[in-house]
Formats: C-alpha cells, structure tokens, sequence
C-alpha cells in the first residue's frame, strides 16, 4: 500500500509529540507534574500505534494503542500518585545536573540517534527511517532521563518513558508480529506489580525514596 | 501469522515436556501448601525435564516457527536441565536447614519453589525459541523471576540488590529489545512481513542478503542489551550484589546457567553477522569487553571479604574468558569456549553448593570467620578445595584444559592478545588460593555451629550435587568422550 503524504505527516507529527514530552520529563520538577507529563506521553504513544494500525491496515495494533491509552496513560499514573500521597514521598524532586546542562545533553542525544538511523536505515521506507529515529531518541531520554533524576520514582518513569520509545519503534517496523507488543504490554504489567511491592518494602526499611539513601551499604570493601 | 507462531509440539516432541513440566509444576507448587513436599515435587519436576531433555539427543524434533533444537543450543538445553536437577536436589537440603534456622516463612518457601520452576521454564524457553521476540520475552521473565528470588530474604541488602539488579537489567534488556526491532528491519525486505523474518532458522540462510548497516547498529544495541545480563563489564555491577544476596541455590543456578543463556542470545545474533559477512566483525567488541571483564574482576577479587562475592566476580572472570574466546572466534577458540561454558557451569555451581552449606554452618559469609573446613568438615571442605582450584584452573580439571585450549588458540594467531589473557588467568588464579588457604585449612573456629545438628540426610543430599559435579568436570579434563568432541566440533564451526 503506498503511503500518502498525510500518513506519512501525521505519523510524524504524532511520533514527534511522544519526543516533545520525552524532553518535557526532563526538565519537570515536581512529581505530580512528572506523572502528568508521562501520562500525556501515553496518550501520544497510544495515538502513534492508533495510526500506524490505520496506515499499515494492521489491526492488531489496535489493541497495542488501547494497552497504552488505558493501562500506561490511566492506571499507572494513577497508581503512581496514589503511591506518592500514601507514602508521603517529597513531591520535589533533586536533578544530578542543571535543567540546562540536561536539555543540552538530551539535545544531543537527539541528534546523534538523526545521525545514526538515517544514514543506515536508506533503503527502508522512509516512514521507518523517521519514526525510528524518533523512536530511538524517546529511548536515549529516557536513559538519560534514569541517569539524572535521584528519586525512585522518577527513575521508574524514566525507564517506562523509554520503554515507550520502544513500543514506538516496534509499531512503527511494518508488520512486525503481534507477538512482541502483547509481551512488552506485559512486562510492563508485571513490572509495575514489582515495582509497587518494591516500593513497600523500601518505604519499611529506609523511610524514604531516594536511591542516595539505598547507597549506604556498599558491598563487603575491607 | 500468529497461528504459525503457536502451533504448538505434540504430546510425543520432547520440546513439550522440556517446556511443559517446569511450566505446569510451577503452577502447581504455586498452591501447594506443605514445603517438604514442595521440595520433592521440585526434584521430580526437573528429573523429569531432564529425561527429555536427554530424548532430544535420540532424535530431534523438526523446527517449527515457535521451538527449534540445533547442535548449538541442544547441549545447552541438555547442560540447563542437568544443572535445573542436581540444584533442585540441593535446595531440597538447603531448604531444609534454612527452616530449621526460621529463616524462611511458609508463603516464601511457596514462592521460591513456585518461581524456580517457572525460572527453568523461561530458560529453557529463551535456549529453543525459534523466534527473536519469544527470545526476548523469556530472558526478559527470567529477569523478573530472578528479582523476586535475590530479594527473598527481605533484608536490607537483599532489597538494595534485587533493586539494582531490576533497574541495570531491565534497562539492559530494553535496549536488547531495541536491537532485536533492528534485526528484523534489516531482515524485513528480504524475508517479507511477519514472523518469518524474526525466525533463527530462516534468517540465517538469507543474512547475507540483509543490509549489514543496519545490523551493525543493531549489534551495538544487542550487545550492551544481552551484555548487561552476561555480566560483562563495564555493565556487570548488577552481578556481584544479586549473587550475594540470594538464597544460594539462587546464586547457583544465576551463576552456571543465566549467564549463560544471555551468551547464547549474544551469540546467535553473533552467527547472523557473521553470516552476512559484509556487517562489521563482532569479534573485536567481543574480546575487548572479555578481556576488560578478566581484569576488573581479577583484581576485584583481593578485595571481597564476602565469600559468595568472592565467587561471584570469579564468574564475571569467566564470563570474559568465554567472551574473549567467540571474540577470537574459529574452529579452536570456539570449541574452547564452548567447552569452558560447560565446564565454567558445573564448577561454578558445585562451588556455590559447597558455600551454600559452609556459610549455613558458619552462620556467617564473612571470609575472615571461615576457617580450617579441612579438618572440621572434611567431606565438605576437600570437595570445596577441589571445586575451588578447578575454577582457579589448575590441572587436570576440565576448567584447566579449556582455559588452556583458550590460551594456546590465542598464543597461535594473535600472540599479544594471549599476554594480557595470561595475566588476567594468573591474576585471579594468585586471589583464588590464597583466600582458599584462609577457608580450608588452619584451626577451625570454635564457635558453636548456627546449625549443628543437620540430620545426615540433608548433608548427603546437600553434598552429592557437589561431587558429582566435580566427578564430571575431573573426568571432561582427563578424558574426554569422541562423541563429545566431534559434536563440539561441529557447533564451533557452525558459530563462525
């Protein structure tokens, strides 16, 4: 099925909206705001998959955009800052470096995945050229994003933005099983379970979030 | 598409029962109430993947889209099983003392057991899935499964590891993921939409048609993905702190058989570069980060004080040398590492059999509190002597002759990479005995033991895995089979 301009332009625009708020997570610095923000990302990513279901006539996708819309973009946020007020987390957030250090540093990112996937990437079609590279930049934010934030929560986000990046990528890889969306749907589920239990048990034993504060016992130096 | 994904074996493919028994035991002892059984019905189920795996040697099942057996990940599967059963039959006795000492809580000892099975099962799935996303899925279940068992018991440290090893791997794994939608981009064109162009079997023939850019950059990704769950470093300090902070038959199974697993992943997309031939050559990054891995953990290992980390950063020093040796790649090398995979599995989990039982007895994992095993557990501390020096490579253990093929292949076509080789293997070999002259021999403490009185079946039944281990890895390094050698052989030079 030859793709048409308008296809190809919205995916684009859409992919670009999931990398508008992968950049937005990193400069957030309040929870809450967090949690929004990657809710809106999910609804984007959610979009993304909607239309490449559209486009590519691949209906299973479908039921990889309602994952993203109902479960990333509505339960765990919610799940998320119910955990937050009920075990009364700091609701700001500490930076390992300045918002504008990290902007710079996910600017380049970004350029760098431009640079790596197009060259490489000539003969595929060029909506895969663009929307992977897209999507390998949501992934290398998010990384980044893991990298510079202290507090569990947000390295939580951090690592579900980029898994978010991932789904892109997959949506976007024509006709690529359904196989492989059912299961990161998945492990995010189950993930989620984990983190909720792990997020317990930390709170019991060190009253606080911070990873700063896990960092207290280092191994068995003599 | 999807119907051809899951066409499933029939009831007379070993495949099912290989897959079936851990799944469905794992489901089953997930309800089970009474732990002592539990412990049998664990033994049972893996005595009985075992057996079939052993039927795959007779004949081999016909690849569909979902399973495949090949000469590569036959032994593998073959060696997981094997391994699945001698740990379970120690757990048995493991858990057992762990009771005795209230260590464990009843719905802890239904989960672990309920998550070992499930842990084999995912294994066993990544080692024959015919298809790179039901690869991935399975090494990414085996992450989870693993995270819950290292954080069982609930302390500090054990949730500190199970944390950190949750967030390195995922991330590793995510990354793999990244790479595994790369390799089908590049397979995609020529192989058309859907699964036939994320399956092992298929793809290998055409690779040479791929487009070896995208490949390259795909490679990039799998390697840091898979080579995070290697163990390989810079990406191994996820490793030490799982290892330690487990049950020990945990650390067992993590050391001889996970790491392994993720090689394999590895390796596979290794064979898929190779067989495109205009793709970079893997086998540079490869020894690169073995050799990297061989050094940081050669001198880590003066510094732990804590005995299964000690073991533990001799895995990541094993796991370089295995590297190193698909990094130099043809037929000798291969064989070599091979054959130390094998090896490098059995002792590796006979010695952390023997750590688990001294450190129960010790009531400590303190290197500096263990002391004389020799003279007070002499069974015990001989069979620990012995494992502990195969893993150092001295001769005539298994461990010394693939270590020593490793070496000589190297010494035969790249002389100054065998030198920093060399060094590294002397390295940890210096760290290994001294502190095994600290743990073996001397007076023992005379401390009252936190478990004295193990009944003297729980201590047969703890120490036969331990020997018989070590029976096979003295008998790979004096002698062994033609059958064997051939078919190691025949894998190496089918890896390229």
């Amino acid at each position: 099925m030859p793709i048409s301009q308008l296809s190809y332009e919205m995916a684009h625009l859409i992919g670009a909206a999931v990398l508008m708020a992968g950049f937005q997570l990193l400069y957030q610095r309040r929870l809450f705001a967090v949690l929004n923000t990657f809710a809106f990302q999910a609804v984007a990513l959610a979009a993304a998959a909607a239309w490449q279901a559209h486009i590519q006539n691949a209906p299973h996708l479908y039921i990889t955009a309602g994952l993203a819309l109902v479960f990333k973009a509505m339960i765990v946020p919610f799940a998320l800052h119910w955990l937050v007020e009920k075990l009364g987390i700091h609701r700001t957030v500490e930076t390992a470096m300045s918002i504008g250090w990290t902007m710079m540093a996910g600017v380049a990112l970004v350029a760098l995945s431009i640079l790596l996937v197009l060259p490489v990437t000539v003969n595929a079609a060029a909506l895969t050229r663009e929307s992977l590279a897209l999507a390998m930049s949501v992934v290398l934010l998010g990384l980044l994003m893991m990298i510079t934030r202290h507090n569990a929560v947000t390295q939580v986000v951090g690592f579900m933005a980029l898994e978010n990046g991932l789904i892109l990528a997959a949506v976007s890889a024509k006709g690529m099983p359904l196989v492989v969306e059912i299961s990161i749907a998945f492990s995010v589920l189950v993930a989620m379970t984990l983190f909720g239990i792990f997020f317990f048990r930390i709170r019991e034993r060190f009253d606080t979030l911070d990873l700063n504060d896990l960092e207290t016992y280092r191994g068995d130096r003599q | 598409m999807i119907a051809q994904i899951l066409a499933l074996p029939g009831f007379d493919n070993p495949l099912l029962w290989i897959l079936g028994v851990p799944l469905g035991s794992a489901g089953f002892l997930a309800v089970l109430k009474e732990w002592r059984v539990a412990t049998w019905v664990n033994v049972g189920a893996s005595g009985i993947t075992f057996a079939s795996s052993l039927l795959l040697l007779e004949r081999r099942p016909e690849p569909t889209r979902l399973l495949f057996i090949d000469d590569f990940n036959i032994y593998l599967v073959v060696l997981t099983s094997f391994i699945g059963l001698t740990t379970a039959v120690f757990s048995a006795a493991y858990i057992a003392r762990e009771t005795e000492a209230n260590r464990l809580s009843d719905l802890h000892l239904r989960f672990y057991h309920s998550m070992y099975q499930a842990f084999l099962f995912t294994m066993l799935l990544a080692l024959t899935a015919n298809n790179t996303g039901v690869m991935w899925v399975s090494v990414e279940a085996a992450t989870l499964t693993t995270v819950l068992m290292v954080s069982l018991y609930r302390t500090r440290e054990a949730i500190e590891a199970a944390w950190k090893y949750f967030i390195l791997c995922s991330v590793g794994i995510g990354l793999a993921l990244f790479g595994t939608i790369l390799v089908y981009l590049a397979a995609q064109p020529v192989m058309g939409d859907g699964a036939d162009a994320m399956a092992w079997t298929l793809m290998i023939k055409r690779a040479h048609s791929f487009q070896p850019d995208l490949l390259n950059l795909a490679f990039v990704f799998v390697l840091v993905g898979y080579g995070t769950k290697v163990g390989l470093a810079p990406l191994h300090s996820w490793l030490p702190d799982a290892h330690a902070e487990g049950p020990t038959p945990i650390s067992a199974v993590l050391s001889g058989l996970l790491l392994n697993v993720a090689l394999y992943a590895l390796l596979r997309f290794k064979m898929l570069i190779s067989a495109n031939g205009q793709a970079l050559t893997p086998g540079p990054l490869l020894v690169m980060m073995g050799l990297s891995s061989l050094f940081l953990s050669a001198f880590m290992l003066y510094r732990r004080g804590d005995i299964k980390r000690l073991f533990a950063y001799s895995s990541i020093e094993h796991m370089g040398v295995i590297t190193f040796a698909f990094g130099m790649g043809g037929p000798l090398a291969n064989f070599a590492g091979l054959m130390h995979m094998t090896m490098h599995s059995l002792t590796k989990s006979a010695i952390f059999f023997a750590v688990g039982i001294i450190s129960q007895n010790a009531g400590t994992k303190r290197i500096a509190d263990i002391r004389g095993l020799t003279s007070s557990h002499p069974v015990l501390g001989w069979g620990f002597v012995l494992a502990v020096l195969a893993i150092a490579g001295l001769p005539p253990m298994g461990v010394f002759m693939s270590e020593f093929l490793v070496v000589s292949s190297t010494f035969a076509r790249q002389p100054l990479l065998a030198i920093p080789l060399v060094l590294g293997l002397l390295l940890a070999f210096g760290a290994l005995v001294s502190r095994l002259q600290m743990m073996a021999f001397g007076e023992p403490p005379k401390v009252a033991h936190a478990h004295g009185n193990a009944s003297t079946v729980s201590s047969i039944l703890a120490l036969t895995p331990l020997w018989v281990h070590m029976l096979l890895v003295l008998v790979a390094g004096l002698y062994l089979p033609k059958e064997l050698v051939t078919w190691f052989q025949s894998v190496a030079r089918y890896l390229g």
